[in-house]
């Protein structure tokens, strides 16, 4: 428990074909951080949380969670040891209510079941459970509403609470904002940071004045590998991130956050 | 304040939906079923077990492809299975009783899932199709060569036997409420499956497996015990139907057979409990109707239109565009 950082990754690799997505990358999250991923389009940063969850086979290097190598771990375990994962589209499952997705989180967290001769009844006891989250999320009034029926803000706010459901030590999030108008956007930055309460959060973002209200820490990936890291004051002041990241739009969009 | 307290009416009267939804369904489902203790009295009885020996098979591939997203393309290899194990057997040993034989062909059935499962589980969509139905090509193989299942010609004059040793099947009567109690034995096997933890979890997967896998599903597993059940009662079915008919031949191994329950399955609308019941009973009676007329060599390409129009124009299935229209027009 002395380690303070829950996640490291050393020298981790991913190629496609020769084409190097991951570059070496040593990325190490401190306990109970929100610690941003940040870099223009295709710098790799869906990839590493491909291999973080081994989604992907990592090509070389190994992924410790707290201080375990996780390296040849498969997706479903890792998970159940306490890393999850959001998407960065959208992942709901679109024909069941809002409580049922809450549900499928909580019957994993409880552990694999397998009994399919058992009644589908024995699941309500799960419902108390699955309100109290859906709350949390400002989700109580959908509970049965189909959730392909649900807003997109409302879904992503829905993902949240599945994810939330496995109690994950650490979290990570694929651009939880992407697509948003600004009143959700504020709305979800409220949900990370009272979910990151006890937690520590890895999260994928673009939007530079959301990682500037939430995060502790920020890594900067450009072309697959780790350009720079530090505080949102001494990242945004990097003459190389400016360059490689905020040289268009993120730039305008951070005027318009300040 | 005000605005939430109307949605939770709303909420209310969602559940209500719900609660009344299951009762139509339950009633719905006695329905059928008296249907089906009558209906021997007016329709001749080997031709009603025809149909629920289809159903039944349609039921359970249903499993696979309406609950769990897999498209088996192999699923004749179970039948045959079953029937050829329950056939042989009864041929074989007089001594056996009825069940005995069809616990037997299904549980040859079942090994046989296993076997498919293991080696094609990891595969995804086309691929898995193919592979099911490559295995199944080689099992269609394996039973013209093996010894025990009479080649081109089959096993015939299977003795359908006394059930539990005293009930005598020849009596087509007994036979028929037989039929009928394995068919809704199994039905409700199904329904029980779709509606248990687990089948939430099938469910969960069919809808967005990288989303299961990422709340520490063990997808795989899940798939396997799906497709083992599937083959298993796959195999019921082609028991059943060994012992109705008396025989056992190459064309229920045949790949015609695992497209006819896709087409059944779809016809009568995937995911939903009943489409594949109704979908056998509409293609075993078209084949019937359209084999006495003039259209008898044209019953494949009929098929094969009716399968296309299905995937292209309604996609739901019967049961499904039935269910899609009274929601419409009863909210
Ligand atoms: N499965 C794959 N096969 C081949 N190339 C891939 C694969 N996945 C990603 N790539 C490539 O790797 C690079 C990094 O992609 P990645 O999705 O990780 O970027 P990203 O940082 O998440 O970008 P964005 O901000 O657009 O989401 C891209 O050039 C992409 O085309
Ligand atoms: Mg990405």
């Amino acid at each position: 428990m002395s380690d303070p950082f829950v996640l490291e990754t050393q020298n981790l690799v991913k190629e496609f074909k020769g084409f190097v997505a991951v570059d070496d990358v040593n990325l190490k999250v401190q306990r109970g951080h929100i610690h941003a991923l940040i870099g223009p389009n295709g710098a790799g940063k869906t990839t590493v949380f491909n291999l973080l969850t081994k989604f992907l086979i990592p090509t070389r290097g190994k992924i410790l969670f707290k201080g375990m190598d996780i390296t040849s771990m498969k997706s479903a375990a890792i998970a159940r040891e306490g890393v999850v994962r959001s998407f960065q589209i959208s992942a709901v499952f679109p024909h069941m209510t809002a409580l049922e997705n809450i549900r499928v989180a909580l019957q994993s967290f409880e552990g694999n079941s397998f009994a399919f001769w058992k009644s589908g009844d024995s699941l309500n006891r799960l419902n108390d459970r699955c309100m109290e989250l859906l709350d949390s999320v400002g989700l109580a009034d959908f509970a049965h509403t189909t959730t392909v029926e649900l807003a997109y803000g409302r879904k992503r706010a829905l993902e949240l609470a599945t994810t939330l459901a496995m109690e994950p030590e650490l979290m990570l999030l694929d651009e939880p904002t992407q697509g948003m108008g600004s009143e959700d956007v504020d709305q979800v930055v409220e949900l990370v940071r009272k979910a990151a309460q006890g937690r520590t959060v890895l999260m994928v973002e673009h939007n530079l004045s959301v990682v500037s209200k939430l995060c502790d820490r920020i890594s900067v990936l450009a072309q697959g590998s780790i350009l720079t890291e530090g505080d949102y004051q001494e990242v945004s002041e990097d003459p190389r991130v400016r360059e490689v990241y905020m040289g268009g739009a993120a730039a305008t969009e951070q005027e318009a956050a300040e | 304040m005000n605005n939430a307290e109307t949605e939770s009416e709303l909420q209310k009267t969602m559940m209500g939906h719900l609660k009344a939804d299951r009762r139509r369904k339950l009633i719905l489902n006695l329905v059928i079923l008296a249907l089906l203790i009558l209906a021997p009295a007016v329709i001749y009885a080997t031709f009603l077990m025809k149909i629920l020996c289809f159903a039944l098979f349609a039921v359970a591939f249903n499993l696979l492809l309406g609950y769990t997203g897999l498209l088996s393309f192999g699923h004749a290899a179970f039948l045959a299975a079953g029937g050829y194990t329950t056939g042989y057997l009864l041929s074989s040993y007089s001594g056996l009783t009825t069940e005995m034989g069809i616990i037997a062909g299904t549980a040859a059935a079942t090994a046989l899932g296993a076997l498919f499962a293991i080696v094609a589980i990891r595969r995804q969509g086309i691929y898995f199709a193919m592979i099911t139905l490559a295995l199944a090509q080689l099992v269609y193989f394996v039973f013209v060569q093996a010894p025990f299942t009479g080649g081109e010609d089959g096993l015939h004059g299977v003795p359908r036997g006394h059930l539990f040793g005293f009930i005598d099947l020849e009596n087509n009567v007994a036979m028929y409420y037989f039929v009928l109690a394995v068919f809704v034995g199994g039905y409700l096997l199904v329904q029980r499956i779709v509606n248990s933890p687990y089948g939430q979890v099938l469910k969960a997967i069919k809808q967005n497996e990288p989303r299961a896998v990422s709340l520490g599903y063990n997808v795989d597993r899940y798939k396997v015990i799906a497709f083992v059940i599937s083959a298993g009662l796959a195999g019921l079915a082609g028991s059943l139907k060994t012992v109705v008919f008396q025989l056992a031949s190459l064309n229920d191994a045949h790949w015609h057979m695992s497209g006819e329950v896709i087409l059944m399955t779809l016809l009568g609308g995937t995911g939903t409990l009943l489409g594949p019941v109704v979908g056998a009973t509409f293609v075993v009676n078209l084949e019937y109707q359209l084999s006495q007329g003039p259209l008898g060599d044209w019953v494949d390409p009929i098929l094969g239109a009716i399968f296309v129009l299905t995937v292209m124009a309604f996609r739901s299935g019967i049961v499904g565009e039935i269910q899609n229209f009274m929601r419409k027009n009863m909210s």
